[in-house]
């Protein structure tokens, strides 16, 4: 489907930035094996009282939501209809499957009896009250989805290629061990063609993936509101509220489209290409729109249950909602000026703010304003965010890798400026 | 152009919203049925001498099935003595001392309540966590867990604990020995081995009786409540003190059951799971249409390709 929207990313795999990432997700691995060995306990801040921390907060509940951008973009293009976000999608995606396939693993490195996991499976052991069960039946299952999305990049790329960096590895080998160039290059062909048989298949049956891979996030999404909701007497009233669904769903489609926003500055600016100016002032558009439906329901909710004076009592938990009201609302006033939109620079703020904020909101309802009564605290520990940190470093690093091995980044003929960029592969 | 795209987005959106709006009320409020039939304790604080013969009792019963180690004091290297400080990954119950003055102190024990409509049971992914339907014991079964610990979340009580130290970790709680001193002797240890009666074991509806007859019988002598008849919709685990229940640590808690709240809204978004298939359908249909659009656009643009014009 519309290949040449996108290319590859030309320039050399082993940047200083890719060791460095890598030395981090070593780090990780390393501190992973530990919590396998000595218990959860051994490297993480956790207690009884504060049974979730980062790891659930961050990696899982606000990761996913970070990882919005191609579920929202996938509403705008294909739900929408509006084909010029189209260039945008597939970067999109990427950070996505990769955002969502790690919450997964971040998941397993949290689970105390991960080799029970399996009962997921099985239906007799389906506990459909348990809002939990919904978030990680939909999350394994937007997490395939995420991947057929992306396969006709690979399949592409597995067909067109020269494989150049395969012959090269293969050349470097020791004669001894290295094969035969004719079985290697039979061996290539067969690929190819595998490759060339299944992408048409798989484009004529793919609209229905996009799909669920838009349902499936409006439903987790929501859930992961959902999950709070029975920690009534727990979470503080400023945050404790039958809306939650609906607000994490709003919250995660506006931080989607900031991303999206962020990301492609952040990925012109890395790999030095023109900002694409005209496509994030369209999507900078809506977010004020979002925001605002979502700041309403907030007040309206604080107002019909009385809790509006909590939010102004000044004490630990009224300044973290007020930073992370002011965040979202400063971020998309902002946005509500058309010159704002076509700058940069403003974008760029704009975006991280409401990132920002919106991820603060997600950190409020699990950690900061969740309290199990008196005698508990949390702070993570650093081994605990070291493993954050591998985790969001192994993610940067896969997208780096990944722009440069296949078409995902938008081609460039469609802007004005700039050297034509030749086609890599005919 | 992009005015009308997006007061279309506007309209898509409120109108999801006012979907969910309009169905959470119709759900009605869905009672629990409160079953005084459930097997149940009452601790009476006022019997209670703080000898701790119920807590090795427990550990002696169940420690085996929750593989739970001796808790060690500083000065005790070789493990002599269990002197756990709380309810632990080790420790299924405590008796903990609440003292005003050298006249003025009750002890308390703490240990699951197994609520009447159990905030864990409702929330446990998997089902490793169950309620008996005959007996309304809460039991957690190790083999299907998966140490998600939401139960530890769900929980208004901070009631299961996990092993945090292990590597092969499991949630520890009370389940009234039910595989154990229950099955084979047909009553916990702790009651069992109590000297003074402070904790009696029978059907939630005698216990209850009990316990009013003894608020009625001693005036002044209690507080004039049974912790546990009402809380979080009744608990099956029942408590008589002289003193505020609160300073013995119980928290303040509403008589409506969380997972009540929890449960209505999830189940109505999620009600026979027709608003998921709904929807899939929906943005199918947008979706195959908007294609088939394109299809058609392109299809226009390559014919008037020679005119060089096109959107």
């Amino acid at each position: 489907m519309h290949h040449d929207d996108f290319q590859k990313h030309e320039g050399t795999l082993f940047t200083r930035s890719f060791f460095a990432l890598l030395a981090l997700v070593l780090l990780g691995g390393y501190l992973v094996t530990m919590r396998f060995i000595k218990g959860i306990g051994a490297v993480s801040g956790l207690s009884d009282g504060y049974p979730w921390g980062i790891w659930i907060t961050y990696d899982v509940a606000t990761g996913t939501a970070i990882a919005c951008g191609g579920y929202a973009v996938a509403i705008l293009v294909y739900i929408r209809h509006n084909m010029h976000y189209h260039p945008m999608i597939r970067s999109c995606i990427l950070t996505s499957m990769f955002g969502y396939a790690l919450a997964g693993l971040s998941v397993i490195i949290d689970c105390g009896r991960p080799w029970n996991v399996y009962n997921f499976f099985i239906p007799s052991q389906w506990q459909t009250n348990s809002v939990l069960f919904e978030v990680a039946v939909c999350v394994m299952s937007y997490t395939v989805v995420l991947i057929i999305e992306f396969l006709p990049a690979i399949l592409y790329s597995l067909e067109k290629s020269e494989w150049l960096r395969l012959h090269a590895f293969i050349n470097w080998l020791h004669p001894s061990l290295a094969p035969k160039k004719e079985t290697v290059i039979s061996h290539i062909d067969k690929v190819r063609r595998a490759a060339g048989w299944i992408r048409p298949l798989l484009d004529k049956v793919l609209i229905f993936f996009i799909v669920l891979g838009i349902t499936l996030p409006t439903m987790h999404q929501s859930a992961l509101g959902s999950l709070l909701l029975i920690a009534s007497t727990k979470l503080h009233p400023l945050w404790h509220t039958g809306f939650l669904p609906l607000l994490f769903l709003i919250n995660c489609i506006y931080i989607g489209y900031s991303m999206a926003i962020m990301e492609s500055i952040i990925s012109s600016y890395a790999f030095k290409r023109p900002f694409e100016v005209k496509e994030l002032s369209g999507l900078a558009g809506i977010i004020p729109w979002l925001t605002a439906i979502w700041l309403t329901v907030v007040v309206g909710d604080l107002t019909f249950r009385g809790q509006l004076a909590a939010a102004v009592r000044f004490d630990f938990y009224s300044f973290f909602f007020l930073l992370e009201f002011a965040l979202i609302a400063g971020g998309a006033i902002m946005l509500f000026k058309k010159g704002n939109r076509l700058s940069p620079r403003v974008l760029f703020i704009s975006a991280v703010m409401i990132v920002l904020g919106g991820s603060l909101y997600r950190f409020n309802v699990y950690l900061i304003g969740y309290d199990p009564g008196p005698g508990w605290t949390y702070f993570p520990s650093l081994a605990e965010l070291g493993i954050t940190v591998s985790i969001v470093a192994f993610e940067i690093l896969g997208y780096q890798v990944l722009v440069k091995l296949v078409p995902v980044l938008p081609k460039l003929h469609l802007h004005g400026h700039g050297k034509p960029i030749e086609k890599y592969s005919e | 152009m992009k005015r009308q795209s997006r007061r279309d987005f506007l309209r898509a959106a409120t109108a999801t919203g006012a979907g969910i709006l309009t169905v959470a009320p119709a759900l009605a409020s869905s009672e629990i049925q409160v079953n005084n039939d459930d097997l149940a304790m009452l601790y009476d604080a006022t019997k209670c001498v703080g000898c701790k013969t119920c807590m090795v009792a427990c550990k002696n019963a169940n420690g085996e099935d929750g593989n739970q180690e001796v808790e060690k004091a500083k000065f005790d290297k070789d493990g002599l003595w269990d002197t756990p400080v709380d309810l632990s990954g080790n420790t299924r119950t405590i008796i903990k001392l609440h003292k005003e003055s050298d006249g003025k102190y009750s002890y308390v024990k703490h240990s699951c309540m197994h609520c009447q409509k159990a905030s864990c049971v409702s929330v446990c992914p998997v089902g490793a966590l169950t309620k008996d339907a005959e007996t309304g014991i809460v039991d957690y079964d190790k083999s299907i867990c998966i140490g998600c610990r939401y139960c530890q979340v769900a929980c208004p009580f901070n009631i299961p604990k996990f092993q945090w130290d292990r590597a092969m970790p499991q949630i520890i709680k009370c389940n009234f020995c039910k595989r154990t001193n229950l099955l084979e002797k047909g009553v916990p240890a702790c009651v069992e081995v109590c000297p003074t009666q402070a904790i009696i074991f029978g059907s939630r509806k005698e216990l209850l009786d009990e316990a009013r007859a003894r608020i009625n019988q001693n005036p002044g002598k209690y507080v004039d409540q049974i912790y546990g008849e009402k809380e979080v919709g009744g608990t099956n685990y029942l408590f008589l003190s002289a003193v505020p229940f609160n300073k013995l640590g119980f928290p303040k808690l509403g008589e409506e059951a969380p997972a009540v709240f929890s449960e209505k809204i999830h189940h109505t978004i999620y009600k026979g799971f027709i608003a998921p298939i709904a929807l899939y359908t929906t943005l199918c249909i947008i979706a195959l249409r908007n294609m088939r659009k394109q299809a058609r656009h392109e299809e226009q643009s390559a014919g008037k390709a020679d005119g060089g014009k096109h959107q």
